[in-house]
């Protein structure tokens, strides 16, 4: 199979693809995954272990796949996409059938030497099966109800298993990242119009079912919701980590206390304070300052992406830089959001900065499809 | 085909599109902005004032760990108050000068100093770092008097397991020891209990295998400290819950009295209650001190302990796997009976050897037997009529017999490492050896040797199962909390009773008859007769060089190719009540070196304690006074916590 189509027009090949990396991105990249390698440094205590080192680790072999995945023609990429879907679906029903039990849901398969989260690897697949479907589709048609159809099933599947497992964080995340690929190729408004008021009405069911016998959530998804709009009716369960969270950021002030001087996040017992709300320590002690310069880097990662895929003939290409800026950016500002108090404890990690193996090697291979696009766009 | 397009040619098309998803994205951003701004900016000085003077702290109370008994209450594993001295920077100030004023208090070592100075300059300056611990209430108690000039100097009482029978239930019981690296990454979602500084945890035994249960759950106290990090108040406690108390089926003085019997070899020890399964003794030795794990063992000791070629760190009767030798006739002759190939009066004649093909089957006894039947071949301990009988049955049935028997399968305990021991098929030695099975293999099996593997504490179950004819089951937790673990009536084993007669009867003319091969290991009392099997299982081959030159006494090897001894018994005949199983690595003869042993313990077991010199033979009375004499040299006492 060939790769070359005229029609690309002048591709960089070879070696000289490197001189048409993104450089700015992967330095970016850089950056946040060392802000990350920071915090992991301080919340133990000043110590690399256990978790800044493997972190460091983990980040390295990401970069390297990146760079490898960059390489490689955004062609084949296209080609891969439905087979990726396929995997990762299958991935996700075999984790539904065997998948080992941790944290009381059924999320990873074990391979031994790393817990694999087919989830995090749907995120990805899902964004390049609807690239893919949008790229094969004729955009005149891109809003006729039968060609919406399609698209929605894609994305109701994996949610659906996502969902029993059942994460309730990660399923919206698959939801509202295949709903930006959508907008992004251009289908109706009134399509999302209608979306949001069925999800309004879906809401106001399943909170009307609490107590009920037909309860549509489990028990502990309820009491997230509740937390999250009264944090003081449970302080010492999942209200306690908004309440101490808010209390360690605003303590940071402007300028924070200083590095490895944040008294809260580690005085006070904080059982995810290396994962999911890590954003804490750093701002804790690097203070207002500190949030706003994290939430500026991973805002020029957002504009940069965009950038390159505006200017991106390759529609495909354009969806997955698209698709996949989007799902960084629903990744860090649910985390955000869910610290500061802003939304329910939903379990969604700082991107590249909270310790994880998972999530942080899809979303390196994500950012390598992104520079692949990149590289490989018609000139 | 016609709703093919080039995409490239005619440009992606998602330009608007992506600039208004960017805009409702920046939108977003602003909102996590201004929250920012909120929280940090506008409100900082409500949440420093939150978090500096008056912040609520919560801190785990890690729960007391659940005591282990024995089967009388006996306390074999306990918690102690652990007195330690802790120094937090922030409120020393200067911890070099902190240090100076607490040697003059208590003694403080140069590389005590070094470790605590180099800890206390790598942590925050409010996590309190361990000067010394395990001082004793004097040395405490002075620190604790002159803590108001000792600023930052805390001393502090914490719970530590200590272990007062030492070594008597090491293995058993197994310690704790601080959590390490493996065993939090052996949990998918750790116990935040774990993080706990010094927080121990099960290793090896029961403390490891019921960790869950002893553990306990945490408590929770909430405190109002101030920015110094001190308490000010205490809002609210919640206890937790205390680790269950677990009640094992041991009794400490049998199990003692065990190991005292086997001091000296690498032996183990087994004594079922054959009506429950409970498991009264189970002695392995060498043994060692589980108190020196406790906080963590030194090098040296740890090195003597691995390189000891006696292994005292194995548990040997559930982890050990021996050939079993002649205590395996039972089975062999079991399966015999059942397929209907023998006859209980049927002989065998045995000439001292048997050929098959051009090899030669050696009988231990050189000269032959000359007639046996099923009786005299249990009572001599016949070889040749078990490779007779071996080739009749085949091992197929001889492996499903000693399945039901409880051979070959993990016994259900809450030990680790529990072996699994080894009964062959064909299909077993096509798998793992690539080669068929040889009629020579099922010959070697017949007597309990080739690939023939058990446990002791198998060996026990086949005994208790053989004495009662019911499956049963080994048990050695007691209870919960003192809620019994409920316990179901073993079913039959399905083994016609007449069989089982026939096999008892060889068992009891081993131990009884003039001729049998324990004779000299009866008990006296008859009401409280014994019947048994010995074995002694080949750990060499011997070569015909060897038989020919005459080098096949065991005391001419060296100890690591010596025979093991074995010994598997039941008592009293009529009734039986316990089953004994005793197995000596490199013992040489089971009915010299195992038998004695199993029979004292026995005694021991049915009197509850020493038995009258009436109970023994005639003969070995002057041996038992003698014994009796010299004061125990073995286990040791617990040795005393370090100062």
């Amino acid at each position: 199979m060939s790769l070359y189509d005229p029609a690309e027009g002048r591709v960089p090949s070879g070696l000289s693809k490197i001189l048409h990396f993104h450089w700015a991105i992967a330095v970016l990249l850089v950056a946040i995954a060392g802000v990350g390698f920071l915090m992991l440094y301080s919340v133990a205590g000043g110590s690399l272990q256990p978790w800044s080192q493997r972190q460091m680790i983990r980040f390295g072999i990401g970069f390297a796949a990146m760079l490898v995945i960059a390489m490689i023609n955004i062609r084949f990429w296209r080609r891969l996409s439905v087979l990726a879907y396929l995997g990762a679906l299958s991935l996700l029903v075999a984790v539904e059938l065997m998948g080992s039990v941790g944290m009381g849901a059924q999320r990873w398969i074990d391979l031994g030497f790393f817990q694999l989260q087919p989830s995090e690897l749907m995120k990805i697949a899902l964004v390049m099966i609807l690239a893919r479907y949008y790229d094969w589709l004729d955009p005149e048609l891109v809003s006729r109800p039968i060609w919406v159809i399609a698209p929605v099933i894609l994305t109701l599947v994996p949610v659906v298993l996502v969902l029993v497992q059942p994460d309730l964080g990660t399923a919206l995340l698959l939801l509202a990242g295949a709903a930006m690929v959508m907008f992004l190729a251009g289908v109706s408004l009134w399509y999302f119009a209608a979306a949001a008021l069925a999800g309004f009405a879906v809401i106001f069911t399943v909170l009307l079912s609490h107590g009920t016998s037909w309860q549509l959530l489990r028990d502990y998804q309820f009491k997230r919701i509740e937390t999250f709009l009264d944090p003081s009716s449970d302080p010492l369960g999942a209200g306690y980590h908004i309440t101490q969270s808010t209390i360690a950021m605003g303590s940071g002030g402007l300028t924070g206390r200083g590095f490895m001087q944040g008294t809260q996040s580690r005085l006070n017992f904080l059982p995810e304070k290396h994962t999911d709300f890590i954003f804490t320590t750093l701002s804790e002690e690097f203070g207002f300052v500190g949030s706003l310069s994290l939430l500026g880097l991973y805002v020029l990662i957002l504009v940069f992406c965009i950038a390159s895929a505006i200017s991106n003939r390759n529609r495909y290409g354009a969806l997955l830089t698209g698709g996949i800026a989007s799902t960084f950016f629903l990744y860090f500002a649910i985390n955000m959001a869910m610290v500061m108090g802003l939304a329910p404890v939903v379990g969604v990690p700082l991107p590249l900065v909270s310790y994880g193996g998972s999530a942080m090697l899809v979303l390196m291979g994500a950012f390598g499809l992104v520079q692949s696009a990149h590289v490989h766009k018609p000139r | 085909m016609a709703l093919i397009r080039d995409s490239d040619r005619q440009g992606a098309g998602i330009g608007r599109r992506a600039v208004l998803l960017f805009g409702a994205k920046l939108g977003v951003v602003g909102l996590l902005a201004w929250r920012m701004h909120q929280l940090q900016v506008e409100q900082a000085d409500r949440y420093r004032l939150l978090a500096d003077e008056n912040r609520i702290n919560i801190r785990l109370i890690p729960p007391a760990r659940g005591l282990i008994f024995d089967r009388s209450g006996r306390p074999l594993a306990v918690n102690r108050p652990n007195y330690r001295i802790v120094l937090i920077r922030e409120q020393a100030g200067d911890p070099e000068r902190a240090l100076d004023e607490l040697g003059r208090i208590i003694e403080i070592g140069d590389a005590q100093r070094s470790r605590v100075l180099k800890e206390v300059s790598q942590k925050s300056a409010f996590v309190p770092v361990t000067v010394a611990e395990r001082l004793d209430w004097e040395d405490f108690a002075r620190v604790a008097a002159n803590s108001p000039v000792l600023s930052g100097i805390i001393p502090e009482v914490g719970l530590t397991r200590f272990y007062p029978e030492g070594d008597a239930t090491a293995h058993v019981v197994g310690y704790v020891g601080p959590v390490s690296e493996r065993d939090l990454k052996r949990q998918a979602t750790p116990d935040p209990l774990l993080q706990i500084p010094r927080f121990q945890i099960g290793k090896t035994g029961v403390e490891r295998r019921l960790e869950r249960a002893l553990r306990g759950q945490a408590g929770i106290s909430r405190i109002e400290v101030n920015s110094l990090g001190r308490v000010m108040r205490e809002l609210d406690r919640n206890e937790g819950k205390a680790g269950q108390n677990v009640q094992l089926t041991l009794d400490l003085p049998l199990q003692r009295y065990a190991l005292t019997r086997l001091a000296g070899e690498a032996g183990s020890a087994v004594v079922m209650d054959v009506r429950d399964g409970s498991i009264l003794a189970l002695a392995s030795t060498p043994t060692f001190d589980p108190n020196l794990f406790v906080f963590g063992i030194s090098t040296e000791n740890w090195e003597n302990l691995l390189n000891d070629p006696h292994r005292p760190l194995a548990d040997k009767p559930v982890s050990g796997a021996y050939p079993p030798g002649s205590t395996f006739k039972m089975v062999v002759a079991l399966a015999a009976l059942e397929a209907g190939l023998v006859k209980p009066g049927e002989t065998v004649w045995c000439p001292g050897y048997i050929k098959i093909g051009n090899r030669r089957f050696h009988c231990w006894k050189r000269v032959g037997h000359g007639h046996v039947d099923l009786r005299r071949s249990l009572r001599e301990s016949c070889d040749v009529y078990y490779y007779e009988m071996a080739q009749r049955v085949g091992i197929e049935r001889i492996t499903a017999m000693a399945r039901r028997l409880g051979l070959g399968s993990r016994p259900p305990l809450p030990l680790p490492a529990i072996a699994e021991g080894l009964m062959p098929t064909k299909a077993w030695k096509e798998r793992v050896h690539g080669s068929p099975w040889l009629i020579g293999d099922s010959v070697n099996a017949g007597i309990g040797q080739g690939y023939v593997l058990a446990s002791p504490m198998q060996l026990a179950i086949m005994t208790a199962r053989l004495a009662t004819g019911r499956a049963i089951v080994p048990r050695l937790v007691q209870s919960f909390d003192d809620v019994p673990v409920a316990r179901a009536e073993p079913p039959d084993l399905g083994i016609p009773g007449e069989h089982l007669k026939y096999i008892r009867d060889g068992m009891r003319a081993a131990v009884n008859h003039r001729r049998g091969t324990a004779h000299a290991a009866r008990i006296a009392d008859r009401s409280l007769a014994m019947s048994g099997k010995t074995g002694t299982s080949q750990v060499r081959q011997i070569t015909e060089v060897e038989r020919r030159a005459g080098i096949f006494r065991n005391e001419d090897l060296p100890w690591e190719r010596r025979d093991h001894a074995l010994f598997v018994a039941y008592a009293p005949v009529s009734d039986p009540r316990y089953a004994v199983s005793v197995v000596i690595e490199h013992g040489g003869g089971g009915a010299r070196a195992a038998a004695p042993v199993a029979r004292d313990i026995m005694l021991y077991a049915l009197h509850g304690g020493p038995a009258p010199l009436s109970a023994y033979p005639e003969k070995v009375r002057p041996e038992i006074r003698k014994r009796r004499a010299t004061p125990e040299t073995s286990p040791r006492p617990p040795q005393r916590d370090r100062a």
